[in-house]
């Protein structure tokens, strides 16, 4: 259709195709981000029976950028551990916006471990902007401690299923995402560091953010054909926030449907599997031969319908 | 010894005096060969023989991850792993620039397949897979190949028997790979854990800088992890945490020495002495037990360390009572 077209207009089309995808991923970028969407503690409300918070790394503080606690799924008590943000201002200064100190970290790793030895699986949801960075933040060891809670998940013995519900950004999100299955709501963004981060430095320019976006696609659907995200789950029609209470069942449906499939493997194989997961990702060249992509079978269960 | 050591701190304090290092140094206008601290200016081969440290200042000028090679392995005992890898751009991504362009150039400026190298190696006579990093290549950054080389090194350390020494220095994950370059720090962390699992050792030199993702994943792990002077080694920039926080930063911030105060780092290192300190690592990880080589490099008698270890428990616990084990004899 397009060599019908004379020359001027076929460059024409392709640059409106370019602003339409553009514009497509930057509304993924505020959807995700949206002042109303729902956040660990509304989908821990409404996925758990008898649930109960469990506070603080055991060393003197409690991060309130990461919730955690223990409550009945469906059948079996599992751990719940996430990033929460704050939805009015004083309540935003409270979480930190999301953006977990190393404290933070240590409490995720202090539920791990608990969940490990009583035989909890344990359930993580991601959404953050990115681990807080501040001064004392780096000299407590950011750093080490987002490493340290992505080792603590790779030896978990109990099943582990990541979520990314809002904005997964970058190690602080990963932090805690190393898991057997990993699922991504569908209007959920992952990305190695925000729009804006990446513009400032690779356009020198925060306002190119759109183009960012754009370039490095952080969206669900994308996620999944590189192969990082096991299942992309469906939201109501408009975003999780026009329903919270249906995205809820919507998501619970999915962890429920990962954990059992993860509890069908043989329990003496998980860390083995786990890491032959992570260890499978990446897309390069060998000798000249393109290794990594994946051939997906599009499970249709995987991929909510256009 | 205790002599020529107060004197050597002496000099330092009288530089510093002299030269003070909060003094943004005009970086852009200096030849790479100029010490940005001191200007005292070096000849290539001046400079490569003294291990790219300013002999007036003590300054550590970056090293590449070839030149890095020569400075800590035996002459002749490196090879190289993992050669045929090469980036592929599975984003078809395009900043001002497109990324297969950004890779061509830094393959030209490098003579590097990417940001990574790997291979087995001794060093002072102690086997090890060592793995270097190139900051000139991107950044240093880390995107698949990256993560799939250290993986591969790492899982021959851990195959081997043999530990794994890394030097990095990286700006961190590679934004041009995205959330692929995302996952290779839960792949490396995954390899550190099959690391652990086998009882191998892994040794993490931080050089300047190490920050990002790679500071948060493989080379946070080391078994012990000891740095050069003066390296950055925060996870987020300075820049970014002073934007964020419209604090005052420290002059030291991120920086090695503030770093070894907060018991980050088990030991700041002067380049002169890291080959040294890694063959005393190595001797100690391998219980003591001096491994004999053979004249190719390979270790003549497999696998040290678990080996030794276990010979000796097996030999105390067979000749000697376990009460007075470790006492004074």
């Amino acid at each position: 259709m397009n060599s019908r077209l004379p020359t001027p207009f076929r460059g024409l089309r392709r640059r409106l195709a370019e602003r339409a995808a553009e514009s497509d991923i930057w509304e993924a970028v505020e959807l995700a981000r949206h002042d109303s969407r729902p956040y660990t503690l509304d989908y821990a409300d409404r996925l758990v029976d008898d649930w109960i918070e469990l506070h603080g790394d055991r060393a003197g503080t409690d991060d309130h950028a990461i919730v955690s606690g223990v409550g009945s799924f469906r059948g079996r008590t599992i751990a719940i551990v996430g990033h929460q943000k704050g939805r009015d201002l004083k309540e935003r200064a409270f979480r930190n916006f999301g953006m977990a100190q190393p404290q933070g970290y240590a409490k995720a790793r202090r539920v791990f471990a608990l969940a490990d030895r009583l035989g909890f699986p344990v359930v993580t949801m991601i959404d953050t902007p990115g681990a807080y960075p501040g001064v004392e933040a780096e000299q407590g060891g950011q750093a080490a401690a987002i490493a340290q809670s992505m080792l603590a998940m790779t030896r978990l013995r109990v099943p582990t299923v990541a979520c990314v519900i809002g904005e997964g950004g970058s190690g602080g999100a990963l932090a805690i995402g190393v898991s057997d299955r990993v699922l991504m709501l569908e209007h959920a963004i992952y990305s190695v560091i925000s729009p804006e981060g990446c513009a400032t430095i690779l356009w020198r320019d925060v306002n190119q953010r759109r183009k960012a976006a754009a370039a490095f696609k952080p969206t669900a659907r994308f996620s999944y054909e590189l192969g990082v995200v096991d299942t992309v789950v469906p939201e109501p029609s408009g975003g999780a926030h026009r329903d919270v209470d249906r995205a809820a069942r919507l998501l619970g449906d999915a962890i429920g449907v990962a954990l059992d499939s993860i509890e069908a493997e043989p329990v003496e194989q998980r860390r083995a599997l786990r890491r032959a997961k992570f260890r499978r990702m990446g897309v390069w060249l060998e000798d000249g031969v393109l290794v990594g992509e994946k051939e997906h079978e599009h499970d249709p269960a995987a991929l909510p319908a256009e | 010894v205790a002599r020529d050591e107060e004197t050597e701190d002496i000099q330092v304090e009288v530089e510093r005096e002299e030269t003070p290092r909060e003094q943004p140094p005009a970086r852009a206008k200096l030849h790479p060969n100029t010490c940005p601290v001191c200007k005292s200016h070096y000849r290539e081969d001046e400079l490569r023989a003294v291990l790219r440290v300013c002999t007036v200042c003590g300054h550590h000028f970056p090293v590449g991850a070839e030149e890095r090679v020569e400075q800590l392995a035996d002459a002749g005992s490196f090879r190289p792993l993992a050669e045929g890898l090469r980036s592929a751009d599975p984003l078809a991504f395009t900043d001002l620039r497109p990324y297969t362009e950004r890779l061509s150039e830094a393959e030209v400026a490098t003579g590097l397949g990417d940001a990574l190298i790997a291979g087995t190696a001794t060093i002072a006579g102690m086997p090890c897979v060592l793995c270097t990093m190139d900051f000139t290549f991107m950044g240093g950054s880390m995107g698949s190949v990256v993560g799939e080389i250290f993986t591969r090194a790492s899982d021959v350390a851990a195959e081997r028997g043999i530990p794994l020494v890394s030097v990095t220095s990286s700006g961190g994950a590679r934004m041009q790979e995205n959330i692929l370059a995302l996952m290779q720090m839960a792949k490396t962390v995954c390899a550190v854990d099959l690391l652990q699992e086998s009882g191998v050792p892994y040794i993490s030199v931080l050089a300047h800088p190490t920050t990002g993702g790679v500071i948060a994943s493989f080379a946070a792990l080391g078994d012990f992890v000891v740095s050069e002077p003066g390296a950055l080694l925060s996870f987020a920039g300075p820049r970014v945490v002073q934007e964020t926080t419209r604090e005052t930063l420290p002059a030291d911030f991120g920086r090695a020495e503030s770093s070894f105060e907060h018991g980050l780092i088990d030991a700041v290192v002067k380049r002169d002495d890291l080959k040294a300190k890694l063959g005393q690592i190595l001797r100690l990880c391998a219980g003591g037990t001096l491994v004999p080589m053979e004249p190719n490099g390979e270790a003549a008698v497999p696998p040290p360390g678990i080996v030794a270890r276990v010979l000796r428990f097996l030999r105390s616990s067979q000749h000697g009572d376990p009460h007075t084990n470790g006492g004074p004899a």
